[in-house]
């Protein structure tokens, strides 16, 4: 498992949507801010690549010290986004893979607002359980 | 007498018209929602909807009468039965069960595992109160009343708010003699 890892959801009007810190790294009080900062500084990269590419993984695409930024933009532009410190794209990508299918359920039930926050725990545990699994 | 074992409504699902299971939830997902920022308040929308349910009850009863050729119904009981193991599989698909019947015969639970509305919900924290599928509530209550049966049910179970299954609580509360309305001379 990742040392550092950050995940993040943003909707498409650059909102974030969802956050979680999912590495296994002793929590410093700066960290949140610095990985909200290095991920928000990418959002630019990700949208002149969005356009570039058919894929939905952007792989890593943005770096800090030794964090990297890997991307997948869905269809409705919604971008998942991942800091991290391991090199291990297979994982990555099956990660943002079945995030996306979380994501979709969560989409397709008719209480949720599409752009607003996602507060479901039921969402939350299942992510953290998939980080475990794949980073 | 023990009451007649209803027919299963397996025949007649695979011979109505259906739509896309997605369709249908997602249509419904629609209504509630559309019901909740109309109305604001989730009592308000708990009652719209088993109001809603009502008009499609009391219509829906003659179709259910006239496709599924049920004879009438001795008891209260066999009536339960008849809803849960045809009425349900008819319209929705999926079979109820009917348990927990009181010493009288006139209240019972009838017992939904599997409920193709409930696809995908999950409830946020500002709709708790919500009974997402009072629709169901109110078709019962509408199709019994045009069968001359006052009824009140309510939800015992919702599987949304964390239980095991859906239990909807069925409570006869009077046969109502057929009236008729009008005079001969009119």
């Amino acid at each position: 498992m990742a040392t550092t890892a950050c995940f993040i959801i943003v909707s498409r009007n650059d909102i974030p949507i969802y956050e979680a810190e999912v590495g296994s790294a002793a929590k410093r009080e700066d960290a949140a801010q610095l990985h909200q900062f290095v991920l928000h500084a990418a959002l630019d990269i990700v949208q002149d690549l969005a356009w570039t590419t058919s894929a939905m993984f952007l792989k890593a695409i943005d770096r800090f010290n030794d964090l990297v930024v890997s991307v997948y933009v869905t269809a409705g532009h919604t971008r998942l986004m991942l800091l991290h410190d391991s090199r291990n794209d297979d994982g990555i990508k099956s990660f943002f893979q079945e995030v996306h299918e979380l994501y979709i359920r969560i989409l397709l039930n008719p209480l949720y607002l599409p752009g607003s926050r996602i507060t479901s725990s039921h969402f939350d545990t299942k992510v953290r359980a998939l980080a475990r699994k794949y980073l | 007498m023990a009451p007649v074992a209803p027919r299963s409504g397996d025949a007649i699902f695979a011979s109505v018209d259906r739509v896309n299971a997605e369709l249908f939830t997602l249509t419904y997902g629609a209504i509630v929602r559309q019901l909740l920022t109309d109305l604001e308040e989730v009592e308000e929308v708990n009652k719209q909807l088993d109001q809603m349910g009502y008009n499609i009850g009391i219509r829906l009863v003659d179709e259910f009468l006239a496709k599924s050729n049920v004879s009438s119904c001795v008891d209260f009981k066999e009536t339960a039965e008849v809803i849960a193991k045809v009425g349900f599989k008819m319209f929705l698909g999926v079979t109820a069960s009917v348990t927990n019947w009181d010493a009288d015969g006139t209240c019972c639970s009838i017992v939904l595992e599997d409920n193709p509305l409930v696809d995908f919900v999950e409830l946020p924290d500002n709709c708790q109160g919500l009974y997402y599928c009072n629709i169901l509530s109110g078709v019962i209550r509408g199709a019994l009343e045009m069968v001359s049966m006052k009824t009140e049910i309510t939800w015992a179970r919702d599987m949304l708010r964390g239980d095991d299954a859906f239990e909807l609580q069925v409570k006869l509360i009077k046969q109502v003699p057929e009236e008729y309305p009008y005079k001969d001379d009119e």
